[in-house]
């Protein structure tokens, strides 16, 4: 029995993911009373097996192959380092990467695969904790299997900071060439303005409630008012009505401004995993149970279209 | 050439609800098409539009009460649609992604299309896995969460975007045919016109049980039981304004103002 967590990395930086995992991984380890495994596959590997050893891991496998994310590479890679290790439960990043190789190594190995997985326990059988419906409801699953595949949602658990005294081991991994049909050709950030919404002190972020683009035009009035910046929710970049490069979010940019004004944002785990770090947070929101207010420090629970040009008038 | 295009009917689920058991109270919940899967649909449409001799097909996994959703996609341009539906399904209860992509595979297997598109996940269950296992089990290449899909029919070459984290793509060449997982705000999902309504309506609409696409239903057992349904506890302890508008602005400019926050 053991435990392997497949490390993630993007140019050149192993991601916080990675070192997740294998707080997720020993808790699983000690329940299972078995051996944290963890692997990196590709770029410096020297370099990220060193920094994956980290306490209370047991081995530290490193596959020298490519410099950057290929999923054709990676679903061969773990695909036989699970063979060999046979570990009872493979934990993978439910990143986008992770999401790109995950399922098919799973239908390989032939385990069920467990995602989004946001707790985990292994003490009677494996039992998953998942959130559905948009984060509105939380469901536990057992899985019928001795082994199963699960991937962990990104900033669920601590990292382990700790240095560890693992054995670190490289593993040569066949690659069949003929079955890589995709080839990476580079990376572009996202675009579409001038501004840096990362650099600003103040943030007025405005989500779906604001129903119509037209009605933008409050939000703009606020941030004029407040010398602020006007950022947005996926479904205002999805629409067109903000730029690109004005998204706060897993997928956008990740901000930590003074103050972060959430208006008509319900704040889905995708949006809060890029504002979180806010100093201070407000929401303004009709609904009482968005779960921007669960984060938010201050809340208004009331119609935007009331309140913020009520609080516009406050600052004019 | 052949797209097939996953079309699934997820719940949306009221503000506030009540959990009957294992299953949100149905007075609460709203049948609809899966957003990412619209993406999808309009993304094949816009194939369709742009190249001669382009059928789009939809598959679905779902019982006849999903067939107005189904509709929806053949509105928008969708030329016909698959939908398989057995009690071994319905028996199942928590259909994990391997088990999905099974059926889908064999509704693949007999339609032999050239690309198939997905959503990236369903705004229910949100599993994010189909796609991927689909490709794997019908031995296809694949790339998940595109936001951006520039296909090269003759050189038989899909150039994508994928969206990664944090305001980063990475730009990949895949090789045809694939299945691709899409994200949303790769295109513009249209709306079905009254004509595309009207329409919709005498398109075929097929019908199969597992036997009918080759699958034993005595095969059909998902690994995963889900035990629980509960509301997650909130952890919330924000210093909620209270009043009428212009009171609760007050307030909260008066917090700004301390802030430092002015114009």
């Amino acid at each position: 029995m053991s435990v392997l967590a497949i490390a993630e990395h993007r140019r050149g930086e192993l991601r916080p993911v990675s070192l997740e995992q294998l707080a997720a991984g020993r808790d699983l380890a000690d329940e299972l009373g078995s051996e944290l495994h963890t692997a990196v596959i590709g770029g410096d590997v020297e370099a990220f097996g060193a920094e994956l050893n980290r306490e209370g891991v047991d081995a530290v496998h490193t596959v020298d192959i490519g410099e950057e994310f290929n999923h054709d590479v990676y679903t061969q890679v773990v695909t036989q380092l699970a063979t060999e290790l046979d570990p009872t439960v493979l934990l993978m990043p439910n990143s986008v990467n992770g999401l790109d190789y995950a399922p098919a190594v799973a239908n390989r190995l032939d385990r069920p695969l467990v995602t989004d997985v946001v707790d985990i326990d292994a003490e009677d059988g494996l039992t998953a904790t998942r959130e559905l419906y948009g984060s509105k409801a939380e469901t536990t699953i057992d899985v019928h299997a001795d082994q199963a595949a699960v991937t962990i949602r990104p900033a669920e658990w601590p990292t382990i900071e700790a240095d560890g005294d693992a054995a670190i081991e490289a593993f040569d991994a066949t690659i069949d060439e003929s079955a890589v049909k995709s080839t990476v050709k580079g990376f572009e950030e996202v675009g579409g303005g001038d501004i840096d919404i990362t650099d600003a002190d103040v943030l007025v972020s405005v989500g779906r409630g604001i129903e119509e683009e037209e009605n933008l035009d409050i939000i703009h009035d606020l941030a004029d008012a407040l010398d602020a910046t006007v950022s947005g929710s996926r479904p205002l970049i999805d629409n067109g009505w903000l730029a690109k490069d004005r998204q706060v979010g897993q997928s956008g940019k990740v901000v930590t401004p003074d103050v972060y004004i959430a208006v008509g944002i319900s704040g889905a785990v995708q949006h809060v995993a890029g504002m979180k770090g806010s100093d201070t947070i407000v929401a303004i929101n009709t609904d009482p149970n968005a779960p921007i207010f669960d984060i938010a420090d201050y809340g208004i629970q009331d119609d935007l279209f009331e309140v913020v040009p009520a609080l516009i008038e406050q600052f004019q | 050439m052949k797209i097939l295009v996953t079309v699934k009917e997820v719940a949306a689920v009221d503000d506030e609800f009540e959990i009957d058991g294992l299953a949100i109270d149905d007075r609460y919940v709203t049948a609809d098409l899966n957003e990412w899967d619209e993406y999808a649909v309009e993304a094949a449409v816009q194939i369709k539009e742009a190249h001669d001799d382009v059928e789009v097909v939809t598959a679905t996994i779902g019982p006849s009460e999903t067939d107005e959703t189904i509709r929806q996609a053949l509105a928008k341009g969708a030329d016909r649609a698959i939908r398989v539906w057995d009690e071994a399904l319905d028996d199942a209860g928590l259909l994990d992604p391997e088990t999905k992509a099974e059926v889908l595979a064999a509704v693949a297997a007999e339609e032999d299309p050239d690309l198939v598109l997905t959503g990236v996940q369903s705004a229910d269950d949100g599993f994010g896995a189909t796609g991927v296992t689909l490709a794997d089990k019908l031995d296809m290449e694949w790339g998940a969460v595109v936001n951006n899909l520039d296909l090269d029919l003759e050189a038989g070459v899909a150039s994508v975007h994928r969206e990664l984290e944090g305001g980063v793509e990475e730009l990949t060449d895949i090789e045809i045919p694939a299945v691709l997982t899409i994200q949303t705000g790769i295109n513009d999902p249209r709306y079905a016109s009254l004509r595309g309504i009207r329409q919709a309506q005498s398109k075929e609409l097929a019908e199969y049980s597992l036997t009918d696409i080759g699958l034993d239903a005595a095969g059909i057992e998902s690994p995963l039981e889900q035990t629980s349904l509960y509301e997650p506890e909130t952890e919330g302890d924000a210093t909620v304004f209270e009043g009428s508008p212009e009171e609760t602005a007050a307030e909260l400019a008066e917090l700004l103002a301390e802030k430092g926050v002015t114009s």
